[in-house]
Formats: structure tokens, C-alpha cells, sequence
């Protein structure tokens, strides 16, 4: 009989280990829904995880979805460590990329008072405000009325859906747009930069790159980020050494809200080019995968970025070619997480041969 | 201890048990015998075994090797189910009851299923009876004394009619009268034929209750012997070996000006299981070491969140730090004020266990050299808690090493290290030793009397009288949250500490009651 056994300690190599065990076992298991579904499990997992690879102009699509994904998955990391279960990161993305797209909307006009980059820039930091202002309501509710912070963080990101909505509807609409619920498509001068001629992957991959190490030293090297890991590690060493907990909540919020918002922005300036309905697949839910995939670690992020973006890539190449729902990225980033979870008990436990 | 106990089958028999894990052997070929009705000691020091042993017997902990004995049938104990069904009881040192239940329903919770409540008030009370273990069954347990809420968990173990009952370091948290009344309790236990494996540090409390005692260290048994006829140094020879501990008494250091001061402190309970503080005036001076006895959950907790700045509800200047008033200041600005505190619980207050030692030396030390500009300069703070480990002698294999992995003994050492390192003015300090074995506990005193001879204002919050009396100058003793008036220690009794403790210092020589306040 297999029995699991505490381990004398948490094991290290483990936790590096569960994250490449997980993807296993959702390949594996990806496999088996395939043939349950009536295709060849191997022509699935094919078009699924290798198709959208196939070249060049393929991987830069990757790294085009990584950049969000990282990007509110680094914030929700710092989140996490200081234990505020902040999952409203799809609220917060929606919010900044509501808050950029105005801003480019309001400059955006026949004779211009500001250079494009200039505009560029103010919508970025737009975003960055406008994510951390919707955090701040989850931050406001949860230190004054100790409300709890993942129904609100969660419900939030409904309003925020809600709110875009209404922009789309109202006030953001294009005048000659025959009536359809979206803004005007913003001039090619007020759209982020692109990296490669011939491919979507803009500027904002590179800022993902360089946000990434910056929290790597703000995690691992700042007394700030030390101060929160104490903060969500143990709360009581916390306050003998007098690390202020409301100091711990507003940071951690206000940080993973500035980077969901700037994902937001990077979105709409980026790779849509105007306000629509909906602004994200889904990429702030995504991205809570994406921080415990890489174990909270920045680095390990973009390890985690990567396989959810090739799940949203697959979703949609088994649509086109294979003709399935693209709900199955949907079963893939469910399989991956409950297997994530599960295979974490091995860090603490081991599994043992028992002869009963 | 009678003729037919001698011919009789041993009670409980081991012989060979093994127990090792990853990183250490915790019982290495343990035999141990247990006659009817005789009350057998286990001595040793923390970390010598005699936990694992006990777990053993009750099933929690299943040996590597080794046969168990029971009556002379030789049984495999797979759970304590299987322990209870054998007749055996056991009482933890931490207690398991819940707060807002009554002392029958807590009861209830480890019978069976359907238990008649009424019955079983009148068996609580007629089993309190018979043994001098007065109880109310329907008072909630939030209102009874630590004292009390030891008889419920007797209770529950005799209700179940055990044949060895197993008490671990039960008197730990009792004041010496309490301890007097519970010896009287477990000798007419033992004396209608129940055995009694009673676990203890403590020597004096042996050599007068226990009939023979198993001396262990470090995993081995060394010694069976009868206590009666040892004494305190012999079985001390024993429990911690050849090494000779001396108290270096050093001269007495003048006395300075206040540097700690508490004026008509009050603080309301911050939750409902809080004690609250009344009125609590004390002053410490530099050069001195002021000792606070009693029993703990009488607002030690409470005083000392006070102290450390955690709980700013106290009116400013209800606190004094060096002549400034505190009372609403954080733990960092008190810190600035060269006041240093040690708090009761080194994992899960002083240090964080996942953290390595490196990092645990930043939750008292939040300045430069330690931090600069925001980041952490982690070469001087590697080279700090190194300096620390070298100095206080700490087992640890490095700066690396992760808190959890380092002993209660060896943690503590490196957290009073971290807090003496910072040169304080007044140095506070919680259970300094507990816990913590006879060699290492000999070198935090040393650096304790150290501190006051370098002049520091040092308060000393503890359980354990010899300690205080070992360490103070003076001593107060809080009961009730309220604080006692302050005695020089050499004109102190532990008789007259005792009924403090119970908070009878206002009616001088009242001795009616001998009950612990309520926790």
C-alpha cells in the first residue's frame, strides 16, 4: 500500500520539483481527455502544445500573452508572500487598461498637443493608477470594515467588467464606430512600439523582463520585501519586530494592482489598439497559476508566463484545427493547478511502500 | 511498594525500544519497568527522550524495535485508542480543553458518543471527591485556573479507570502549594493499585513523590535508582553527566538611576480569554536585575506586549523608557531607546522558523550598518549573526541555517545573542530558560548577571522560582494582572512567593484559599 510520511523537513529539491511534476501529470492527463474526446491523444497534445511553437513568428505570439501573465503574476506574488489573498488581479488589469485607453482617447485627436511616446508614457502610468486604485478598494475595505479580501478582490473585478462596459457603451464609444460597443481604434503613433517587423511582441515584453528582476531585488534584497515575507510567513514575529501589518496590506495591494494596471495598458495599447468589451482572456485569473507555477519566485514567473500562454495559444489551435471548444485551455489551467496542489503535499510528505 | 506489588507482574514492561529519526536517536535500547500502584519517575533533561518514550507507550509514536510489555502479555500499541482500551491514561503538559466549553462537555468530548450528561456531572463530582479533585462540571473552562483546568484533564483520565496513568511535567504550571495538593491526589491514586509514570525535570519534586525513577540522557537510560535515598546532586550526576556547573557569583554592581518605569498601568482585556492589567507600578534601575513571578495566563502575556510597544493602547507616559514617556511608541522607537526584549515564545515570536538565522537577525536590527538605503546588506548582517553563533556558543552549522532547525536551547541562546549585541540599557526578558537544557540555561544566566554588571536595567518574567531566585535582586509576582509590591529576593521566601502567587499579598498571613487566580 502507498502511504504518505512526514518528511523531518520541508524538502527543497521538491519544491523546485512539483511545478515540472504537475505539468507532467497535466500532459498525461491532457492526453487521456484528448482520446476521451475521440481524437489521437498524440495529434492533441501535437496541436496543443507543440503547434504553437512551430517558428518564429509562432514564439513571439507566446511571448505576447507571457507579458501580461507575468506581469500580474509578479504582483500577486508580493501579495502572496504577505499572505493578502488578492485575486482580483483580472479586476485590476481591466481597471489600468480602462485608465490607459481614456488617456490615449483624450489625446488622441487630429492636431496633437503631445508626442506619441509622451502620450505613451502618461497612459502607462495611467494604467499603473488606475489598477492600484482598484486594489485600493479591496485594501480600504479589508483595514477598516476587515472585510475579506478575496470575495472582494474577486466580486471587484465583476464591477470593473461591468464598468468597461458601460465606457464602451457611454462615454468612450467612437462616434463613427455604426453604433458598436467599442472605442475608436487609436492612431498607429498612440500604439506601443513592436519589436520585430512583422510580429505583435511589442515593448512591453522588454519592461516585463526588466519589472521582473527589479522585484527579484525587491523581494530578495529590500528590507521592504523582507518585511512583508515576514509579514505573510509569521505575523506575530512580525509585530514583536514592529512590521506594521495595515503597512504590509496597502503595499502588497497597491504593488499588484500598479502591475496588473500596467499589464492593462500594455494590452489595450498594445496588441488591440483600441477599448473593446472585454480586454483580457481571462489573464489576471491565469496569472494565480502563473505565481504558485513559479513558486512565488520572479524568476520562476516567467517559466509559469510561458506554459499559460502556451495553453491559451493551444486553446485556440485545437479550435481551428481539430474543431474542439477552446473551453479546453480552461481544463488544461485547471488540471495544472489541482495538480500543482497536489503534488505540493510531497514537499512536506513523501510516499512510502507499505506492506500492510 | 507493598509486598504484593514486588510478587505481582510488572505493570508495564519495555525492554530494547529503539526510536530513531532523520537526525537524531531520540530512544536507544530503553528499558523500563513499572510495578502495580508504584509511582515511577522518568528524569531527564529537555531533549533526553523522555517525551518520545512516553508517546511510545501511549501509541502516538510507533518504536522501531523493541517489545512492550503489558501485565505481562507482551501488546502492540498502534493509537492511543489501543492505549485507553489497555487502561492507559495519559495527561499532556499542554492541556487539551476547550475554552468555551463546560467541564462536562470537555469531558464528554473523549467518551463515547452517547454519554448521559447528568451522569456524568454526578461522576465528575464523585470521582473530585474521592480524590481531592473538587470540580464544578458545568463551569465553562475559560474561568477556571490553570490549576483547575489540570484537575479536568485527572478527571478525564480517571473516569476511563486507567491501571497507569501518565503525567507530563504536570507541575509546571502550578504554585508550590498546588503541587502539594496534587502529590496528595496522586498518592491515593497510586495506592489503590494504578500506576502513575509521572515525567519530570524537577528534582526535589521526585525524591519527595516517586517510589523509583528511570534517569535518561541523550536517548540512553543511565540509571534506575530509588530517589528516596538519592540525592538532588546524585541524580543531577545522573540526568546531565560529569559536567560540573558553577555560578560564578559576581560582586554586586551600585545601583543607577531608573531606566524602566511603570506608572498605575491599566489596560482593559484587548480579547476575551486576555487577563486585564490593573494599576501596575514598577521600576527598574540600571545595575539591577528585577525578577516578576507567576503563574503563567495571569497577565504575562499582556505586560510584556505592553513593554515590547506591540500593544500601544496604554496612555503615553503609564510607560517610561529612560525618562521618556512610551506608552504609545511601536517596538522600533522603544528599540531606539536602547531597550532590548526577549519574548516567551522564541518560535513564533522571536525568530521565524522558516527563516535562516541571517535573516532572523533583522527583526530586531532595522538600521544601519544592517539596512542601507532601503536594502538589506546582507554581508555585514551574515557577518553579525556569525559573531553571534561564535560568541554565545550557538550549535548551529552556519548563518544558513533555518531557525526550525536549530534546538530550543541553541535558538534561544542565538536570540538573547541578537538582543544582547545590540548593547541595550534595559534588557527584558521572558522564560529565559525554559525549555532549554542545564548547560545552556547556566550560560544565559551568566549573561544575564553580565548585562547588569555592564550596568543594564534587566527585568526577568518567569515561572520558575529557583531561577528568579537565582537571578534577582528583587523580585515582584503579578496574579490577576495586578502586580505585588516588591520584595529584596534575600529577604524573600518561597512560602511567601507561593501565596503571592495567588494574589493574597494585600491580606498579610489569609491563607484560607490556595487556589491559583483565574487564567
Amino acid at each position: 500500500m502507498l502511504k504518505l510520511e512526514l518528511r523531518a523537513g520541508s524538502s527543497r529539491a521538491m519544491a523546485y520539483l512539483s511545478p515540472l511534476l504537475a505539468l507532467c501529470l497535466t500532459i498525461f492527463f491532457g492526453a487521456l481527455l484528448f482520446l476521451a474526446l475521440g481524437k489521437n491523444p498524440l495529434t492533441g497534445l501535437q496541436v496543443f502544445l507543440i503547434e504553437p511553437i512551430r517558428n518564429t513568428a509562432a514564439i513571439s505570439e507566446l511571448l505576447l500573452k507571457t507579458t501580461p501573465l507575468v506581469l500580474c503574476a509578479l504582483g500577486l506574488s508580493v501579495c502572496y508572500r504577505a499572505n493578502v489573498w488578492n485575486i482580483g488581479a483580472e479586476g485590476q488589469l481591466i481597471a489600468g487598461g480602462l485608465a490607459a485607453g481614456s488617456t490615449i482617447i483624450f489625446f488622441d485627436h487630429p492636431d496633437p498637443t503631445l508626442s506619441g511616446s509622451m502620450v505613451l508614457l502618461l497612459a502607462c502610468l495611467a494604467g499603473v493608477i488606475g489598477g492600484a486604485l482598484w486594489a485600493a478598494i479591496t485594501a480600504l475595505l479589508r483595514d477598516r470594515f476587515h472585510a475579506n479580501e478575496i470575495l472582494v478582490s474577486l466580486m471587484l473585478t465583476y464591477i470593473a467588467q461591468l464598468l468597461l462596459m458601460y465606457a464602451v457603451n457611454g462615454p468612450l464609444k467612437d462616434p463613427n464606430g455604426m453604433n458598436f460597443p467599442q472605442s475608436k481604434v487609436f492612431s498607429s503613433e498612440y500604439l506601443l512600439p513592436h519589436l520585430m517587423h512583422g510580429s505583435r511582441l511589442h515593448i512591453g515584453f522588454i519592461v516585463m523582463l526588466c519589472a521582473t528582476v527589479l522585484m527579484a531585488l525587491f523581494i530578495y534584497r529590500s528590507f521592504a520585501g523582507f518585511r512583508l515575507t515576514v509579514g505573510g510567513l509569521a505575523p506575530l514575529e512580525a509585530r514583536y519586530a514592529g512590521f506594521s501589518s495595515r503597512r504590509a496590506l496597502w503595499t502588497s495591494l497597491l504593488i499588484s494592482g500598479g502591475f496588473a494596471g500596467i499589464a492593462g495598458a500594455f494590452e489595450v495599447a498594445g496588441p488591440i489598439g483600441q477599448v473593446l468589451p472585454s480586454i483580457s482572456p481571462g489573464y489576471g485569473f491565469a496569472a494565480i497559476i502563473v505565481a504558485f507555477i513559479g513558486r512565488l519566485n520572479p524568476i520562476g514567473t516567467i517559466f509559469g508566463g510561458l506554459i499559460l500562454s502556451l495553453f491559451y495559444l493551444g486553446g485556440e489551435m485545437v479550435q481551428s484545427r481539430l474543431g474542439l471548444p477552446s473551453a479546453i485551455t480552461g481544463l488544461f489551467q485547471g488540471m495544472l493547478l489541482f495538480l500543482l496542489l497536489a503534488c505540493d503535499t510531497l514537499i512536506n510528505y513523501r510516499l512510502r511502500w507499505k506492506k500492510s | 511498594m507493598t509486598s504484593t506489588a514486588a510478587s505481582a507482574l510488572p505493570r508495564l514492561e519495555l525492554s530494547g525500544i529503539c526510536k530513531s529519526y532523520p537526525s537524531v536517536v531520540a530512544n536507544d535500547h530503553i528499558h523500563l519497568t513499572v510495578a502495580p500502584g508504584e509511582i515511577h519517575a522518568v528524569l531527564g533533561e529537555n531533549g533526553a527522550g523522555k517525551s518520545t518514550l512516553m508517546k511510545i507507550i501511549f501509541g502516538a509514536v510507533k518504536p522501531d524495535s523493541g517489545t512492550v510489555r503489558w501485565n505481562g502479555k507482551e501488546v502492540r500499541v498502534a493509537n492511543p485508542q489501543d492505549a485507553r482500551k489497555l487502561g492507559i491514561s495519559m495527561v499532556f503538559q499542554h492541556f487539551s480543553l476547550f475554552d468555551t466549553l463546560t467541564v462536562a462537555e470537555n469531558i464528554a468530548l473523549g467518551l463515547d458518543a452517547n454519554v448521559n450528561m447528568t451522569e456524568l456531572a454526578e461522576q465528575i463530582r464523585q470521582t473530585g471527591a474521592n480524590y481531592g479533585l473538587e470540580l464544578e462540571p458545568h463551569r465553562h473552562v475559560h474561568t477556571l485556573s490553570v490549576g483547575e483546568r489540570q484537575r479536568v484533564e485527572i478527571v478525564r483520565a480517571l473516569l476511563t479507570h486507567p491501571q497507569l496513568l501518565i503525567l507530563d511535567e504536570p507541575t509546571s504550571v502550578l504554585t508550590p502549594q498546588a503541587v502539594q495538593k496534587l502529590f496528595v491526589t496522586l498518592r491515593k491514586i497510586a495506592a489503590e493499585g494504578c500506576s502513575i509514570l509521572y515525567i519530570s525535570h524537577k528534582l526535589d519534586e521526585i525524591r519527595e513523590l516517586c517510589h523509583s525513577a528511570t534517569v535518561m540522557r541523550m536517548g540512553k537510560v543511565t540509571g534506575h535508582c530509588d530517589p528516596r535515598e538519592e540525592t538532588a546532586a546524585s541524580l543531577s550526576r545522573l540526568m546531565i553527566g560529569d559536567t560540573e556547573i558553577s555560578h560564578p557569583h559576581t560582586a554586586d554592581t551600585p545601583v543607577g538611576a531608573v531606566r524602566l518605569s511603570l506608572k498605575q498601568l491599566s489596560l482593559p482585556k484587548a480579547h476575551a480569554f486576555a487577563t486585564a492589567l490593573e494599576a501596575i507600578s514598577l521600576d527598574i534601575r540600571a545595575g539591577e536585575i528585577v525578577g516578576i513571578a507567576g503563574v503563567s495566563g495571569n497577565g504575562q502575556q499582556e505586560l510584556l506586549a505592553a513593554l515590547s510597544g506591540e500593544d500601544r493602547r496604554a496612555g503615553s507616559d503609564m510607560i517610561s523608557l529612560q525618562g521618556q514617556a512610551v506608552g504609545h511608541l511601536g517596538p522600533n522607537a522603544r528599540r531606539a531607546l536602547k531597550q532590548s526584549l526577549v519574548p516567551e515564545e522564541r518560535l513564533g515570536r522571536g525568530a521565524v522558523p522558516e527563516l535562516s538565522l541571517t535573516d532572523n537577525m533583522l527583526l530586531s536590527e532595522q538600521k544601519a550598518p544592517f539596512i542601507r538605503a532601503g536594502m538589506i546588506n546582507f554581508k555585514h548582517t551574515i557577518h553579525a549573526a556569525s559573531q553571534i553563533i561564535a560568541r554565545f556558543r550557538v550549535k548551529a552549522s552556519g548563518p544558513a541555517a533555518l531557525a526550525r532547525s536549530l534546538s530550543g536551547g541553541n535558538l534561544q541562546k542565538f536570540i538573547i545573542g541578537r538582543e544582547i549585541m545590540r548593547g541595550p540599557e534595559v534588557f527584558i526578558v521572558a522564560q529565559p530558560t525554559w525549555g532549554v537544557d542545564v548547560g545552556a540555561a547556566a550560560q544565559i544566566h551568566g549573561e544575564i548577571r553580565k548585562l547588569k554588571q555592564a550596568g543594564c536595567a534587566v527585568l526577568v518574567i518567569s515561572e520558575e522560582l529557583d531561577e528568579l531566585f537565582e537571578l534577582c535582586d528583587r523580585l515582584h509576582v503579578i496574579a490577576k494582572g495586578r502586580l505585588s509590591p516588591s520584595v529584596a529576593t534575600q529577604e524573600a521566601s518561597r512560602e511567601q512567593i507561593g501565596l503571592w502567587m495567588s494574589g493574597l499579598w494585600d491580606q498579610a498571613g489569609n491563607t484560607d484559599t490556595q487556589e491559583v487566580a483565574y487564567a
